[in-house]
């Protein structure tokens, strides 16, 4: 038990003390704003890691629970953290259907990426162009700073908030890789075929990892807009979001617990060295994320993760 | 990726939407089909090398919208800084991007996948966020568009008008269909691609470089993008992200039509391009690409082949 979970308790522990070691604004932003992107990416990494189902289109779940959370506080006066909470279970909802019509039809591999990507741009056009959402003007969540209404005075709250959901979920990936559940997963990204012959229902398993990788990418929208306060379509549905969730896993070790999270925060660390470097033109922080992404699969395809586990290997070699 | 929709700069005298009138002059909406067609002709030709590199490797590429951006790009600069006019570019944008292509594949996307299907759609995905804010970081995000003295000559057919470039467009768009199917079929180039298509095992077996070949068939797809380019830019403008809007439409032909089939893309392009205006027509610019999209996901939910593929 310890063996598995003492570095994610001990990583969990040492988040959470940050905020009493740095104050500045400018980099708790940083570390919410890296959280944020890191659920965003465990999320993705469930379905697309542990079950090898690649979706580019995460956004649908972003969006869906930035929206839900912003939405039911401003047009119905549901209470803040209650819109929170439903904000992740409509976008489980969404993912589930997504899931359904696509694996019910036993869309895979370029298909299965095809159609996510297309589900998140229907619901970005939809989003910009219908009332409800604020259309293209987006979408303000009242400023109350009260804790009751899930704002806080401290952005040290915040952080402590996020290091809580990404533990959460960092610690149930490692239970679900060591559950019956993780080996399902792990047969269906091996050879979805073979797992079937063998009495693995596919289409369940499939359905259960896509719905909780929604829930998990909802709960980062959903803590987005409760950030920033403010939300349009292009942010909740945006291809950013979804490239976004998709590449943390990737850099950081795809289908590993600790991936997403080192992947999600190594990006950011590295995107704003390149912001200092670049200076002010636009996009270059991006075109760097480009090449790293090409790099990773072409020599690191094991991630930063394969990485130090490698050099952890080595380092035991040489103490015997 | 997308923020507007793909939309020519309407041609003289092209239909309107209006919401009070719910029925149209027949005329009207014939000449809304003849505008969709000639859109259809261009998208055609992005479909092409969309269905042409998934026919062969098996793999959706996702910097397809990037190279039309850059090739976009590439006209913009011929005509701006070289005075070169497109059509004339036409030429040596098509070489250049062939190269490119060729280049990228044989290099780049084939040591860095390792062979894995899931490792290209990944790398291709990479290339596309690399070029596409390349292209943000030299030009920036302000709306190009190029001034040619015969951009807004038209056709006069008695009862519309229809948009020389665009009418050229389309003559063009056709023609290089044709030469590609007369390529695949009729030179040994042709075969050795369609031989890879097939089952790339046998084809390496029977002496065909099938590295070469994926190359080969990517620099094609590559050329496609480059002349539909050269085909736009007379009507249409370019921003960074201008390419990926014209390539979630040619995703759609390409599912529509079956992967792989090159009369699928041709037929499927020309079918959407209708759909588009007249939605445009109907329901008003906004929600004329909701169409495109509902096609879409109820094409690959209910018949992921296509029209004409034979295998999902």
């Amino acid at each position: 038990m310890i063996r598995a979970y003492g570095p994610a308790l001990a990583l969990i522990g040492l988040a959470a003390l940050v905020p009493f070691a740095v104050s500045a604004n400018t980099v708790l932003n940083f570390i919410v704003f890296a959280l944020i992107i890191a659920l965003a990416a465990q999320g993705w990494n469930l379905l697309g890691g542990l079950a090898g189902q690649f979706s580019f289109g995460h956004a649908a779940f972003f969006g869906t629970g930035a929206y839900a959370a912003a939405l039911l506080q401003t047009r119905y006066g549901v209470n803040a953290w209650v819109a929170f909470a439903l904000g992740i279970v409509l976008a489980a909802a969404i993912g589930w259907v997504i899931g359904f019509l696509s694996f019910r039809s036993g869309l895979r591999g370029s298909y299965f990426a095809l159609v996510t990507l297309a589900f998140a741009e229907v619901l970005r056009i939809l989003a910009n162009a219908s009332a409800f959402t604020g259309g293209a003007a987006g979408t303000l969540v009242k400023l109350d700073v009260r804790p009751e209404n899930f704002q806080f005075v401290s952005r040290a709250a915040f952080v402590w908030i996020a290091v809580a959901l990404v533990g959460a979920v960092l610690l149930m990936t490692i239970a679900i890789m060591r559950a019956r559940f993780g080996a399902w997963l792990t047969a269906v990204r091996e050879n979805e075929d073979a797992a079937r012959a063998l009495g693995v229902d596919t289409l369940a398993v499939k359905l259960k990892a896509i719905t909780l990788s929604a829930a998990i990418t909802g709960a980062a929208g959903a803590l987005y807009v409760q950030y920033f306060l403010y939300l349009d379509a292009g942010i909740a549905y945006g291809p950013w979001i979804s490239i976004e969730a998709l590449i943390a896993p990737i850099i950081g070790g795809i289908g590993t617990a600790f991936g997403p999270v080192l992947g999600a925060v190594a990006l950011h660390v590295f995107g704003e060295a390149a912001k200092l470097v670049a200076g002010g033109v636009p996009g270059i922080d991006l075109v760097l994320y480009g090449l790293l992404l090409v790099a990773t699969i072409a020599f690191a395809p094991d991630g930063l993760m394969g990485l130090l586990m490698r050099l952890g290997r080595r380092k035991t070699k040489e103490a015997r | 990726m997308p923020s507007t929709a793909p939309r020519m700069r309407p041609g003289p005298k092209a239909a309107s939407p209006s919401k009070k009138t719910v029925m149209f002059a027949p005329d009207i909406i014939l000449a809304a089909v003849l505008n969709g067609l000639m859109t259809g002709s261009v998208y055609a030709l992005i479909a092409l090398g969309l269905t042409l590199v998934y026919g062969v490797l098996h793999i959706i590429n996702f910097a397809h919208g990037a190279t039309l951006t850059a090739a976009m790009f590439a006209v913009y600069v011929a005509q701006t800084m070289l005075a070169i006019d497109p059509y004339v570019a036409l030429v040596p944008i098509t070489l250049l991007f062939f190269v490119l292509g060729y280049g990228v594949q044989r290099f780049v996307i084939g040591p860095a996948s390792h062979g894995e299907d899931r490792n290209i759609l990944l790398v291709t995905l990479g290339l596309s966020i690399v070029i596409e804010n390349a292209m943000l970081s030299i030009f920036r995000s302000d709306t190009r568009s190029i001034d040619v003295p015969y951009a807004f000559e038209s056709i006069d057919l008695g009862f519309t008008f229809l948009a020389l470039p665009r009418v050229a467009a389309f003559g063009v768009a056709l023609l290089v269909a044709l030469l590609l199917g007369l390529l695949l079929t009729t030179t040994d180039t042709g075969r050795a691609i369609r031989a890879v298509a097939k089952e790339k095992t046998g084809a390496a077996l029977a002496g065909i470089d099938v590295a070469h070949i994926y190359a080969v068939t990517f620099g094609l797809g590559a050329a496609c993008v480059a002349i539909a380019a050269c085909l736009l830019m007379p009507t249409f403008y370019v921003t960074p992200r201008a390419g990926n809007a014209f390539v979630l439409v040619a995703f759609t032909i390409v599912v529509l039509g079956g992967m792989g089939s090159i009369p699928g893309a041709l037929l499927g392009a020309l079918f959407i391009g209708v759909v588009e205006s007249l939605c445009g027509l109907f329901f008003g610019e906004s929600l004329g690409q909701i169409g495109i999209f509902l096609i879409f996901i109820l094409v690959l939910l209910v018949k992921p082949t296509g029209l004409f593929g034979a295998r999902a």
